[in-house]
């Protein structure tokens, strides 16, 4: 066990400007909450290369549908979701977990906290949940969700946008993200999408328009992958 | 390396939704070997305030020093169970899971009840302090926290590989006090003087 020790390999760190600063004065809950005090660099151990998971026993077959999660069918435009989770070395993610929650057609979330005066949709919970396959692929059917106005600015909206959540296989690999939609006018002034410096890693949360995954006459098809950080190529060295 | 990860955003005020179908507060139950132990806490932000929409994440070994994964099946294969305790520890470790998640009440507050975990190797070789590793998700927050729980009165914390890399003054952040009435108290301060150490992770 020893010798298998002096070879740990760990999972890499983001590349410069990939992630967002803690720290975005543009979005002003992060101020009073953002860490101000340098993070420790920890290498990784077996309590971060390791991370939990969930059998099949334990996910709602029915929950990557959130159509029909009511007595009838949602308000809204049909969409389906689908993508690929995978690592930085494009290895597949099987059998992760993901959980996705959005606001519903008309912008507005099923949450006590939740005031903006558009209606709820009787016929919409707006949370999924499913495991990718061996593949690491997966597929939600859903609607469109709406904008919503949010507090942090005058005459802030959100961009129409799905929050997403990937356990990964380890405790390093865990994310959250919020996936967003092509040629939504109100992306250049979103303080949150805008938080990554790096201009192609912030276009990444943005999802494609999919015809392969169109389905005539029932929905519209939006790409979205999501990759994961990557193994670390040389092990830790004392 | 041909992709990047794909960039992380907050979880916003709405998570629970998504996420509270898979709330765990509880890690304890038939079948799981240990010392049963519970840990309360409160968030606060940088002007003392509680935080109400965080969500804490915890993974952690059993009290074998095993996390059930399988990066750790390969290794627990090659060890026999050579009397009835290892045998007991064996089976317990199969119905640990090892993961819980809860949210924060509107005062801060969250609170787990698990097991106190056995120690896991570091990769310099020495044996890591018994540690939770802990990640914290709020609106504001844009990445998650990751931090770690560790127990008071433990000779072990001198010599851990990740506690030897916070300063001294501030390692105490990271140790759970013990309550007069056996809980564990372990607090989470994302901003200020009294800040929580935060890992790079
Ligand atoms: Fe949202």
């Amino acid at each position: 066990m020893m010798q298998d020790m002096a070879k740990f390999r760990g999972y890499r760190r983001a590349e410069p400007g990939t992630q967002p600063n803690h720290l975005q004065p543009a979005y002003v809950s992060s101020i009073k909450r953002a860490p101000a005090k340098p993070l420790v660099y920890l290498p990784h151990t077996l309590s971060e290369t390791t991370g939990p998971s969930f059998n099949s026993s334990a996910i709602d077959a029915k929950a990557s549908d959130l159509t029909r999660q009511g007595q009838g069918e949602p308000l809204g435009e049909r969409i389906i979701v689908s993508g690929r989770v995978l690592d930085e070395d494009s290895r597949s993610v099987a059998l992760t977990l993901i959980e996705i929650w959005q606001a519903n057609a008309a912008g507005r979330y099923r949450h006590n906290g939740d005031q903006h005066n558009a209606p709820l949709d009787p016929n919409f919970e707006g949370s999924g949940h499913t495991l990718t396959d061996e593949h690491g692929n997966f597929r939600f059917m859903t609607i469109r969700p709406g904008a919503y106005p949010w507090r942090n600015h005058y005459n802030a909206w959100r961009p129409a946008h799905i929050h997403f959540s990937v356990l990964g296989p380890a405790f390093a690999t865990r994310l959250i993200t919020q996936m967003y939609f092509p040629g939504d006018a109100l992306l250049p002034f979103d303080p949150i999408f805008n938080c990554t410096g790096d201009e192609k890693a912030r276009n990444r949360l943005i999802s494609l328009f999919d015809w392969e995954t169109t389905v005539c006459e029932q929905a519209l098809g939006y790409r979205f992958d999501i990759v994961l950080s990557g193994r670390d190529s040389t092990p830790w060295e004392k | 390396m041909s992709l990047q990860a794909t960039t992380s955003q907050t979880v916003g005020p709405y998570f629970q939704i998504g996420l509270s179908r898979f709330y765990i507060d509880d890690l304890t139950g038939p079948g799981i070997f240990g010392d049963v132990i519970e840990i309360v806490g409160r968030v606060f932000d940088g002007d003392g305030q509680p935080v109400p929409d965080g969500v804490i994440e915890i993974w952690q070994a059993d009290a074998a020093g095993k996390y059930v994964h399988p990066e750790f099946l390969q290794e627990s294969e090659n060890i026999q169970a050579t009397d009835g305790q290892a045998e007991e520890q064996r089976r317990g470790q199969s119905a640990f899971r090892g993961f819980g998640r809860v949210s924060t009440q509107a005062d801060g507050s969250f609170r787990f009840k698990t097991i106190k975990p056995g120690r896991v190797a570091a990769p310099d070789g020495t044996l890591q302090a018994p540690h939770i590793a802990v990640s914290v998700f709020a609106r504001g927050l844009l990445r998650r926290l990751v931090t770690r729980i560790y127990f008071p009165d433990e000779e072990s914390n001198v010599e851990d590989f990740a506690l030897k890399l916070v300063e001294a003054g501030r390692r105490h952040t990271l140790i759970a006090k013990k309550l007069s009435d056996g809980r564990l108290e372990w607090n989470v301060v994302l901003q200020g003087a009294e800040e929580t150490i935060f890992f790079e992770c």
